[in-house]
This record gives structure tokens, C-alpha cells and sequence, in this order.
């Protein structure tokens, strides 16, 4: 198994705050991480920071073999990003905002049809193609935002909070869009919704104040619990931090 | 260049998503037509050239430009797709280079459409349509001025109204500052040097300098470092409050 992503010594500070310290992790080919905690742990963050979007106050994140301090564009060719709350161009049509996305990706232009209609199919967009983003309702919005972090087919795939406001069966397809992807991808995937962890999951990390306070395969966290269960592993590791 | 022209098809066809633009574009001729035939007197003057047309730009542009430009950074941070933009493979530049030829393409669009003025006066008498040429480039110049400074405001920002209202005040005065209304109140006590750093800053002394005709290089580059510097800001802004 090879590490696509390597976070090093992250850290991330907003004047006094310190929101990520020194984050250390490895993600390889076929894991699915859980990135777990509290509101305000630094699991956004962290993200922000893998994908490019915020400078690390300190370490670096390696994605694919580039460093995101050095090589920024390298490293967000090889992302796909699904940022909280997936926001999209509310005055654009899913075919033409995927068709944007797919282009400033570099995909050639007698491509970007087929790679457009392939995540259209994965991502069940086809009925609402044509509407404009602002009239999708919630479930389809995070699909749209799914669609665009996949057109380019990335190794690394980087999903703050995939399921977030999607009904229960919106949640089943997506989790099952992930597992379908899992084997040939490094996937990291922020949630609260534990239950996501045991479904989808190869690997789970537990943060709050920006440190890791547990990482391991989601049934050895928890046998760790006395009550056997990832939700009260959770509250005791998080309580005290 | 590839990325940039994305970006500014992307930006450009937004305008012409939401009725922006045909508003935009009619009240621009509505009000430019107004102030040329009864506040500049344009038939009375009884003179072939279109000086009572151009003269009021500056006063358009303060505030329809802020209204073009205030939705280009601070809708973008509202609703989070600057994240999304800027984890794209593109640069800042390229970002902030798009965005701004997309805005201000879209004022050449309104700017073009007044080309019926040009035919009337061409068909009323003989202008020197040199000068009315050397005037519509002055003036595309200008606008792409106060749209570097609303983009730039527009970064600074996610409340499209706060940019709209601070970037008309800061247009308006790079429009004064080289005109009495501003100077007046500097020359009672400011050194002379002062008073002519402010005045050079004003973008009407400028204009009405391409507007004679003269198309002198120093005019030009105002007006081009204006654009560059108020946009290399641009880039620095978004980056600073880009985490916000």
C-alpha cells in the first residue's frame, strides 16, 4: 500500500486559536479514513488545508508525491474536493457547471462530454441536468458538488461532510458511491454521523482541538468502548479532550 | 490564458444569467441619453461632436460600475464557491484576471451599444470622429479603472451592498480628486506638492484630457497602472480573507 496523502506536522493557527496541531497521518490507496469530532475539532480545517485552499501556519501536506507548499497546482489536479455545504454557481445548470469544472481540470475538450456524462450516471443527476442549481433541492446540490469532485477521476478524494442533509436513502446511495470507488482511490471523509464510519469506512480518525486522540479500524475503536459501540468511544475520548 | 478564458466565459454568461445585465444595460443608455440631450444640451449647442456625451461618464460609471462589480468577490465568499474556485489547478491571477475581463467586457458591451449617438451626430454634421474615437477608448480605459477598484472592494467583503456603497464612495473620489469640489478643501492649509499628488489622481483630469483627442501615453498609463495595481491588491485580499 502506497501513502497518496501524507499530512506532516500540520499545524494551522487564526491568530490565538490553534485550530490544527501538528496533524500527522498517512492515507494509501484503497482506504476509506473517517475523519471524526466535535464541531470545531479542525477536521474542516485540515481539509482546507489538503486541498490547497488555506497555507499551513507549519508542515505540509504531500498528495501524491507533491507538496502542496511547493507544487499547489500539482496537488489540487490529483484532489477531488467536495468543500462543506458543496457549494456550486447557483445560476448554472449541473451540465454546464460540471462542463466548467471539467475543463479548468484540463480534461481535452473531445473528452469532456463523455467524462461529464460518466459522473452524471455515477452521481444520478440526468433528471435535473438542465435546471439551474439554485432551484435543486438540498440532496441534489451535494450531488452536484459530488460530481464536480469526481469528473476528473482523482486519486485522492477529499469529502468534508458528503452526507449532510441528504434523506436516508440519499445517504445509502451516496455511502454506496464511495465503497464502489474505494478500491482504486485514497478517500478521506469528514462526518458526525458515526453510523457513516461502520458503513463506509476502512480506517477512523477521532480529532478535537486539532490533535488526533484515536486512529484505528472502526471495530478495534470500539472494543476500546466498554459499551462496544463508536458512539460512546466517541463522547469518552472527546469529553476529556 | 487557457484557464483565464474560462474563468471569463464562466463570469461573462453569469451576467446574463439574472436580469443584471438588460437592466444594466438599459438604464446605462437611458441615462446616458438623458444627461446628453437635457443636461448637456447636446441639440442645443448646435455643435457637431459628442462632448456632452462623454463628460457625464465619469458620473455614470461611479456608480453603475460598483453595481457590476460589487457581486464579483463578495458573492463568491456569501456563498463559499470561492473555496471551490480556488481549489481548482488555476492561480490567483488567473482567478482575478478572468473575472475582471468578464466585468469589464460586459461594460464594453453597454458602452458599445450607445453607437447610435455616434451615427446621429455623423449624420448631423461633420464631427471629427477621431477624437469621438480617442474618446470611447478614454473612456473604456476609465471604466476598466473603477471596475479594478469595485473588484478589489468586492474582495474585501461578502455583503454585495456594503461593496456596492464603498466602492461608488472610493470612485467617486478618484473622479473629484482633481476638481475643485475636493481641492478647495486642501488648498487652505495642505502643501502645494500635496494638493498636485491628489489632483494627478483624479481620474476626470485624465479623461477629459484623452476626450480633446490627445491620446497622450501618460493618460494611458494611469489609467493601465490604476487597473494593475488595484488588481495586484485584488489578489492579495482574497488571499488574506479568504479563510473567513
Amino acid at each position: 500500500m502506497s501513502a497518496l496523502l501524507s499530512i506532516q506536522k500540520l499545524t494551522k493557527r487564526f491568530g490565538a486559536i490553534t485550530a490544527v496541531d501538528g496533524l500527522e497521518f498517512e492515507v494509501g490507496r484503497g482506504e476509506v479514513l473517517g475523519f471524526l469530532g466535535p464541531n470545531g475539532a479542525g477536521k474542516s480545517t485540515t481539509m482546507k488545508m489538503i486541498s490547497g485552499f488555506l497555507a499551513p501556519t507549519a508542515g505540509t501536506v504531500v498528495v501524491a508525491g507533491h507538496d502542496v507548499r511547493q507544487e499547489p497546482q500539482a496537488v489540487k489536479a490529483a484532489i477531488g474536493y467536495l468543500p462543506e455545504g458543496a457549494p456550486a454557481y447557483p445560476d448554472m445548470t449541473p451540465l454546464s457547471f460540471l462542463c466548467f469544472v471539467a475543463r479548468i481540470r484540463g480534461i481535452a475538450e473531445k473528452d469532456v462530454a463523455g467524462a461529464v456524462e460518466r459522473v452524471i450516471a455515477q452521481t444520478r443527476l440526468s433528471d435535473v441536468v438542465m435546471q439551474p442549481i439554485e432551484t435543486l433541492s438540498k440532496g441534489f446540490k451535494r450531488r452536484v458538488g459530488l460530481a464536480q469532485a469526481l469528473v476528473h477521476d482523482p486519486e485522492v478524494l477529499i469529502l468534508d461532510e458528503p452526507t449532510d442533509g441528504l434523506d436516508p436513502n440519499q445517504k445509502h446511495e451516496v455511502r454506496g458511491l464511495i465503497q464502489s470507488m474505494a478500491a482504486e482511490k485514497c478517500i478521506v471523509v469528514s462526518t458526525h454521523i458515526l453510523e457513516e464510519v461502520d458503513a463506509v469506512c476502512t480506517r477512523a480518525m477521532i480529532i478535537a482541538r486539532g490533535r488526533v486522540l484515536a486512529d484505528g479500524i472502526p471495530a478495534d475503536l470500539k472494543s476500546r468502548s466498554g459499551a462496544a459501540s463508536l458512539d460512546d468511544y466517541f463522547r469518552e475520548v472527546t469529553d476529556h479532550a | 490564458m487557457r484557464n483565464i478564458g474560462l474563468i471569463f466565459r464562466r463570469e461573462f454568461a453569469a451576467y446574463f444569467a439574472t436580469p443584471l445585465a438588460y437592466i444594466f444595460i438599459v438604464i446605462f443608455l437611458v441615462m446616458a441619453g438623458t444627461m446628453t440631450f437635457f443636461v448637456g444640451g447636446f441639440l442645443a449647442r448646435d455643435q457637431a461632436d459628442l462632448q456632452p456625451f462623454f463628460g457625464f461618464h465619469p458620473w455614470l460609471y461611479l456608480f453603475l460600475v460598483p453595481a457590476l462589480s460589487m457581486r464579483l468577490w463578495a458573492e463568491d465568499r456569501r456563498l463559499g464557491t470561492i473555496e471551490l474556485l480556488l481549489t481548482l489547478p488555476i492561480t490567483m491571477v488567473e482567478a482575478v484576471i478572468g473575472k475582471f475581463l468578464a466585468a469589464w467586457a460586459f461594460t464594453g458591451v453597454a458602452l458599445a451599444l450607445t453607437f447610435p449617438l455616434w451615427i446621429s451626430v455623423n449624420y448631423l454634421g461633420n464631427p471629427d470622429n477621431g477624437v469621438i474615437v480617442a474618446s470611447y477608448l478614454g473612456s473604456y480605459l476609465m471604466a476598466g479603472a473603477y471596475m479594478a477598484i469595485g473588484s478589489l472592494i468586492s474582495a474585501m467583503t461578502k455583503n454585495q451592498v456594503i461593496a456596492f456603497v464603498v466602492a461608488a464612495a472610493v470612485c467617486f473620489l478618484f473622479t473629484v480628486a482633481g476638481s475643485p469640489i475636493l481641492l478647495n478643501y486642501f488648498e487652505n492649509w495642505a502643501p502645494g506638492e500635496l494638493v498636485q499628488t491628489i489632483a494627478s489622481f483624479g481620474f476626470m483630469t485624465h479623461f477629459q484630457a484623452i476626450q480633446r483627442g490627445v491620446i497622450d501615453l501618460r493618460d494611458l498609463i494611469f489609467f493601465g497602472s490604476a487597473i494593475a495595481i488595484a488588481l495586484t491588491a485584488n489578489a492579495y485580499v482574497i488571499d488574506w480573507k479568504k479563510a473567513e
